[in-house]
């Protein structure tokens, strides 16, 4: 085996945007006939490796080789054209055209009059589902075809177009029982038609049942290739959080008092299920998790942005109405969004106008607002946070991602919350910026606000958090207090799939 | 006759008689022919006398021809309102040469004016590609523009039918088979392109651009190219609507195709083409002008006062909407039932 020539091999591979690194040493190798996990944490650079194979990013250093032959792409096509597949999570069918034709787009044969040969496009089409053992209607229209059965026909296209590599990037993440192993029985089938498969899963259960060989990237570097005989789970899930992590994030000691907000049975048919939690005064709660297991959805629903089947939730003891920001705002509840640009800011109004949208009401008079009304107010949060602008009619859009962070933190801290939601509060920050983030969350915590912060890095997590709930598809599945959040207990909780026993109560 | 087949797997092939009847084209044809046949019993020389005839058939062909390349346009995701002005400019073009260049043979004449409307649909296509602003500012700029130049240009002149040789102002009355062969001519083009959009790489490259911009770009179609061939089509096609009218009225000033590029739209969204891209067909497009022409020409027969015409006009473009709207969910709801079913 080991004097054959891998099917494709990168080694060294690096990638920046601008100041940001997003890979530094990438290696990956993938054989013939296999089954290669990639794993590795929000932001280890699995997605940028990915996408440079599938040729729609260009790699700033390193070597790539396909069967031995260098290889360069400088667009999606000519990495098509090599034979290399990528089939994202969320699939890019065409939804207007039929699934013959989005499988033989760019490439639809012709009859001889120089029509499209439909006929033949929808023998082929037939043929090639029904290998796959999953029949799809050549003729009907991609749109409203389940997650499931887009990636069969993405399946499909690439295998008319003869990939020799095929990347499956979380493709199980939106599937359910009976389809994932639907997929994973076409993933083998494939693999014994010789192709090599990348296979991008955080279900380790998936992983170790599929795969034979497992590579772990963490911060944008290779870290390790497993066999997967060879290997336990707990061997890779070290591999995956490995680093030391600092107290980069002190937060700072606070007396923890009464339950601030509660929160009791919510649910929300099939995005998250029977969420119970408490948050003290003083207390910061952080919820862990990989992205997609539902805890922005979560937070949303609590601060009454999105709607909810059952439960409820309360603040000091009063019941917050459902599906009402302003009544949660009004009984003291704020909310820093994940996208500060789309959901927070008003990009194109002054830093002023920003920190007092949400008071807006308490500073007019007679209805009217006017900018000397406005200027104390801002210029109080603006300096207490220390937004860096030359002035505070500076359009929100021109401040870098830390200023406008703080810009939505002054926001809410100008209502007074009894409670403060914060999305992902760094992501997208320099270093810096993200301690001075960290420790106005601190002081915030210290003067006995309850704050509730969603974060996918664990050394953030651990750093700040009184307490960790790690969020599970939809699901709280662990509970750890500061001393109990270990890395490995966390990446453990979020990524294992708990064994319908449940434990824990 | 009902064998079951063995082949489909998930849902049945339907029958083509549902599906003609389900198809937007068909509708038009019954609209269309409902509507002479009202119009023709209250005025019978709406429709049986020579002029009446030739009217019928021949005063739609400008609004065909740039609807369909309107509807290319949206069927990539973007809109052109620069058609009415295109229009003029290669109208006066084209009177002005026959005018001011002797012995101008009359296919070079059509072929510069269809060249100046694709080269001023090209430079919509450009802007549109590379400035990366939504078409709907930049063809609404370049609507004015390219009528400010015709203004400029053509100041209080207008063509004189003296102008066009004679040859030329037949082709616009001369029947084939008592059809005009202005019409034949529009019906051969909607052919082309017709067959280009469903049957040619390119042509579907363009639905599917519309269909999924990012999927277009994730899979390497280039999305600039589509752009470009999108708008130069549609200069083209007002180009030539520009020779037609020319050849039907033998006239024109700075004015001519004020308001088309709406009545463009108008019959491209009627004709079954959805305003967000990605579907319609050029047939249902070409009939969706035919039966926007008709209605106004039928309703003053009908004695519809002027007033009402707009109004009705706009009554059936928000019915096609809506039509199209509840066709949609239908659809969605039954694609996503049968494909649960598999």
């Amino acid at each position: 085996m080991t004097d054959t020539t891998p099917l494709m091999q990168l080694t060294g591979v690096s990638k920046s945007f601008g100041a940001v690194k997003a890979l530094i040493s990438a290696d990956l190798t993938l054989e013939a006939g296999s089954i290669h996990a990639l794993v590795g944490e929000n932001g280890a650079g699995k997605s940028t490796l990915v996408k440079i194979i599938g040729g729609l990013y260009h790699r700033d250093d390193g070597e790539f080789t396909l069967e031995g032959q260098s290889v360069d792409f400088h667009n999606t096509k000519e990495a098509k054209e090599a034979g290399i597949a990528v089939i994202y999570q969320e699939p890019t069918l065409f939804p207007d055209l039929t699934v013959a034709e989005n499988i033989f787009v760019g490439r639809q044969p012709y009859t001889r009059f120089g029509g499209l040969d439909r006929a033949k496009m929808r023998r082929e089409t037939l043929e090639l589902t029904r290998r796959l053992g999953v029949p799809i209607d050549p003729e009907r229209e991609a749109r409203g075809l389940s997650i499931a059965d887009q990636q069969v026909v993405e399946i499909a296209k690439s295998i008319s177009v003869g990939a020799k590599v095929i990347i499956m990037d979380e493709p199980t993440a939106a599937l359910s029982g009976v389809e994932v192993d639907r997929l994973m029985g076409i993933a083998r089938q494939l693999r014994d038609e010789g192709r090599g498969l990348i296979f991008i899963s955080h279900r380790f259960d998936e992983v170790f049942s599929l795969c034979d060989t497992i590579t772990v990237m963490r911060d944008g570097t290779y870290i390790a290739t497993n066999k997967a005989a060879e290997v336990t789970e707990d061997a890779i899930i070290r591999q995956m959080v490995g680093r030391s992590v600092e107290n980069l994030f002190p937060k700072q000691e606070t007396t923890i008092g009464e339950p601030v907000l509660e929160v009791k049975n919510l649910t929300s048919a099939g995005v998250f299920d029977d969420v119970s939690f408490t948050v003290r005064s003083g207390e910061i709660v952080a919820f862990a998790g990989l992205v997609g297991a539902g805890r922005s959805e979560i937070a949303r629903a609590v601060f009454g942005v999105d709607r909810y089947d059952s439960g409820s939730v309360s603040i000091g003891g009063k019941a917050v109405p459902p599906k009402n920001p302003m009544a949660a705002m009004r009984l003291g509840m704020g909310f820093v969004p994940e996208d500060r640009r789309k959901q927070g800011l008003a990009m194109a109004a002054g830093v002023q106008q920003n920190i007092t949208l949400a008071i807006r009401e308490n500073l007019a008079k007679f209805g009217f607002i006017t900018s000397s009304l406005e200027e104390p107010a801002a210029r109080t949060w603006a300096s207490r946070l220390q937004v860096k602008t030359h002035a505070l009619d500076t359009e929100a859009s021109m401040l870098s991602g830390g200023n406008q962070q703080k810009v939505v933190l002054g926001k809410w801290l100008a209502t007074q919350p009894k409670f403060l939601i914060v999305d992902e509060p760094t992501r997208g920050i320099d270093v810096g910026t993200k301690s001075e983030v960290h420790r106005l969350l601190s002081e915030l915590a210290g003067t006995g606000v309850a704050l509730l912060m969603i974060s996918s890095e664990l050394p953030e997590v651990l750093g700040m958090a009184d307490r960790v709930l790690v969020v599970r598809e939809g699901r709280i599945t662990a509970e750890l207090s500061r001393e109990q959040a270990t890395p490995e207990n966390v990446m453990y909780a979020a990524t294992h799939a708990t064994e319908e026993g449940e434990a824990a109560a | 006759m009902s064998v079951t087949h063995s082949v489909p797997p998930v849902e049945a092939g339907r029958s083509w008689i549902q599906k003609l009847l389900r198809a937007r084209e068909f509708g038009l044809v019954v609209l269309i022919i409902a509507l002479v046949a009202v119009t023709a019993a209250i005025q019978p020389t709406f429709v049986f006398s020579d002029g009446g005839w030739r009217e019928l058939l021949r005063q739609p062909t400008i609004l065909i021809l740039i609807a369909i390349g309107e509807a290319i346009v949206i069927i990539t995701r973007n809109i052109d309102l620069s058609v009415g002005s295109i229009l003029c400019l290669s109208t006066y073009t084209s009177g002005f040469l026959f005018a001011n260049v002797e012995g101008m043979p009359i296919p070079l004449v059509v072929l510069i004016g269809v060249a100046l409307g694709a080269f001023l649909g090209l430079i919509n296509g450009l802007l549109v590609a590379f400035l990366k602003v939504p078409s709907l500012v930049i063809t609404l700029g370049t609507l004015y523009a390219y009528r400010g130049i015709a203004i400029l240009w053509i100041g209080p002149h207008f063509i004189r039918s003296s102008w066009l040789p004679p040859e030329f102002r037949q082709f616009g009355t001369t029947p084939f088979l008592t059809i005009p062969l202005l019409l034949i001519v529009v019906l051969i083009v909607v052919l082309l392109v017709g067959w280009f959009m469903t049957s040619r790489r390119a042509g579907r490259d363009l639905y599917a651009l519309g269909s999924n911009p990012e999927a277009a770009t994730l899979f390497g179609l280039s999305e600039r190219r589509l752009t470009l061939t999108a708008f130069t089509t549609s200069g083209a096609l007002a180009g030539l609507a520009g020779l037609v009218y020319l050849a039907i009225y033998a006239t024109g000033d700075a004015k001519v195709g004020t308001g088309y590029e709406l009545e463009a739209v108008a019959a491209a969204v009627v004709g079954g083409v959805a305003i967000v891209g990605g579907s319609g067909t050029i047939w249902g497009v070409a009939l969706g002008a035919f039966f926007l022409a008709t209605i106004s020409s039928a309703l003053p027969v009908l004695g519809v006062p002027s007033l009402w015409q707009q109004a009705l006009v706009g009554l059936f473009i928000v019915g096609a909407i809506l039509l199209d709207r509840i066709l949609f969910i239908t659809r969605t709801r039954r694609a996503k039932r049968s494909g649960s079913a598999s």
